[in-house]
């Protein structure tokens, strides 16, 4: 190689650095070392004024086990993601299905059920919380008028995590649509007409042809979907509290309490390292799942 | 023959169906913004009672304007989406051209390193990283908000994939004419990969008009905080406002963004899929 190629290949190496610089630095310094911070602290105690911060190895994790308040947390987030994301991508698959054909005001149509994905989550919030509100709420209302007894929606154990999915559906149905769109778009016209002329309903040629070729598009959606299910608590702050009685608690919400609230930033790092354990695991899913859809093509 | 007559109206009948449950839908859909925009325009007592004859009034968006600073919080919300779009284009599009058309040292590593941020997004690490901007003296900044947000690894990905597909043929013919790497990026990466700058910078400002759980943590005054924060505050429930009054703080807190999507409903709608799929 003469020395001139040599010199603007180690020039190559450095503006490379160069331009990659600023963007290092503050992605290094908000996402990577406070991922590395939030494991060192989680092993050490919660410090005060007498008795300072020390090591405790899993001593906080131990405590974390034996809390109530965590597993119940915790299996709400299940219970949440379980609730809302099956059913949100049947309903956009649905959506997605009867817009994608010419039908009058197609462009209302999917204007109306896009639309709540691009209102804040607060706002959806405030808008619901008068739907679920006891007795002057819209829902109590609409059921007096038929003779039905309301209920506090958000005041029961029973009904809380209930009431949060029904909205989130709401929320987030629409989203979900446009990715069923964007796949739609892309299948042939000619699979159907050659479904039609084999006499197949349209039933079988959704369950046979449209549904397998969308497999993809769907488990796409659905990692993102659970990934969400884990980022998404805005709407607690508004509608319960994680109330009552913890009963529509999250974990994100709870790392919120515990540093923010009960002022326990070790407690609140061990349980963030719970949640960022989960998302690592949902991230590796996403990579070998992606990594089997390029060889199925 | 009868078969053959009956296929075709069986078919429109089924259409008609589909038609109706698309409408039936989509009606359900709209309804809770309906509503919203029901109680905010009209007097406190017609909140739940739907008579057609209700008048008409724009009190209740005074009053909410009135117990709460909503203009400074648009103020601020407006402040801050573009000053971090501006921020995540410059930083995201140097970074992206480096990943795209230079080979260095640990790129392919600091390439993963990058995109771990899909996954751990700042929000879950509000507990550090509102230790780091104490630290720094940025609590309570609109800067401290957008700062985590500045380098995006979603806005990386984006535009190195917008990149990469920008033909090389174009980029020597440029060199010839005796550009360097400045003016090959200013003059023919940029401006291909327009579309995908818009599709970044819809769903950028859209997350960001709409954030909230980072905001709350970082900000402790007026001239701070954004909408969102503002709202919920606003909204609470012990605070005892008047429901028609929060429905018009809601739809004041939305508006900017709602009329611009129904204004650019393709754009936002393409840009959704555009950045979802890449």
């Amino acid at each position: 190689m003469r020395p001139d190629s040599v010199r603007a290949n180690t020039l190559h190496h450095v503006y490379g650095w160069l331009l990659l610089m600023p963007a290092a630095i503050l992605l290094i310094a908000f996402t990577h070392y406070p991922t590395v911070a939030t494991l060192i602290n989680s092993l050490f105690s919660k410090g005060n004024i007498v008795r300072p911060s020390r090591f405790i190895g899993l001593g906080n994790y131990e405590a974390m086990l034996d809390d109530p308040i965590f597993w119940k947390a915790f299996g709400n987030n299940i219970w949440f993601a379980a609730g809302t994301i099956p059913t949100s991508m049947i309903l956009a698959i649905a959506m997605a299905l009867l817009v994608n054909r010419a039908l009058p005001g197609r462009g209302f149509l999917r204007m109306a059920y896009f639309t709540p994905t691009i209102l804040p989550m607060i706002a959806v919030a405030n808008i619901w919380l008068f739907f679920y509100t006891p007795e002057i709420g819209l829902i109590d209302q609409i059921l007096e008028t038929v003779g039905l007894q309301g209920k506090n929606w958000l005041g029961d154990p029973d009904t809380v995590l209930g009431a949060l999915i029904v909205m989130t559906i709401w929320k987030e149905a629409g989203f979900f649509m446009i990715f069923y769109l964007a796949a739609l778009q892309n299948i042939s016209p000619e699979l159907n007409d050659a479904a039609r002329l084999e006499g197949a309903s349209r039933w079988t040629y959704f369950r046979r042809v449209l549904f397998p070729l969308l497999m993809p598009t769907t488990l796409f959606v659905a990692i993102n979907a659970l990934l969400n299910s884990f980022k998404l608590v805005d709407h607690l702050f508004i509608l319960t509290k994680g109330g009552p009685d913890n009963a529509s608690n999250l974990l994100l919400y709870y790392i919120f309490e515990s540093a923010f609230s009960f002022l326990d930033a070790t407690y609140a790092a061990t349980l963030t390292m719970v949640l960022l354990a989960l998302l690592a695991i949902l991230a590796i899913g996403q990579f070998v799942i992606l990594d089997k859809r390029i060889h199925y093509r | 023959m009868s078969v053959a007559a009956l296929f075709p109206s069986r078919l429109r009948f089924g259409d008609w169906l589909e038609t109706t449950a698309a409408w039936l839908l989509a009606l359900l859909w709209i309804a809770p913004l309906a509503y919203a925009f029901w109680a905010a325009f009209h007097p406190s007592e017609y909140s739940t009672r739907f008579d057609l004859t209700a008048p008409l009034t724009l009190t209740n968006f005074t009053d909410a304007l009135s117990q709460a600073p909503f203009a400074r919080y648009m103020v601020n919300t407006f402040l801050l989406v573009t000053m971090l779009l501006a921020a995540q284009f410059i930083l995201c599009t140097l970074a992206a051209f480096a990943f795209a058309r230079f080979e260095f040292w640990g790129r392919d590593a600091a390439f993963a390193l990058v995109l771990v941020q899909l996954m751990i997004t700042p929000e879950i690490l509000i507990v550090e990283n509102y230790a780091t901007l104490a630290g720094v003296g940025l609590i309570d900044t609109i800067l401290g908000i957008g700062l985590p947000y500045m380098a995006s690894a979603f806005g990386i990905f984006l535009l190195r994939q917008a990149f990469k597909t920008t033909p090389r043929e174009l980029e020597e013919a440029a060199r010839v004419e005796g550009c360097g790497w400045f003016g090959v990026l200013w003059r023919i990466y940029i401006p291909i990969a327009k579309p995908t700058y818009l599709a970044y910078g819809l769903v950028s400002v859209s997350h960001h008009w709409n954030n909230f759980l980072w905001p709350l943590v970082v900000t402790n005054s007026v001239e701070t905080r954004p909408l969102t924060v503002g709202l919920a505050i606003f909204g609470a429930p012990e605070s005892g406002v008047d429901w028609s009054i929060i429905s018009a703080a809601t739809l004041l807190s939305v508006s900017p963004l709602l009329i611009a999507f129904l204004l650019f409903q393709r754009q936002f709608i393409q840009s959704f899929m555009h950045a979802g799929i890449k």
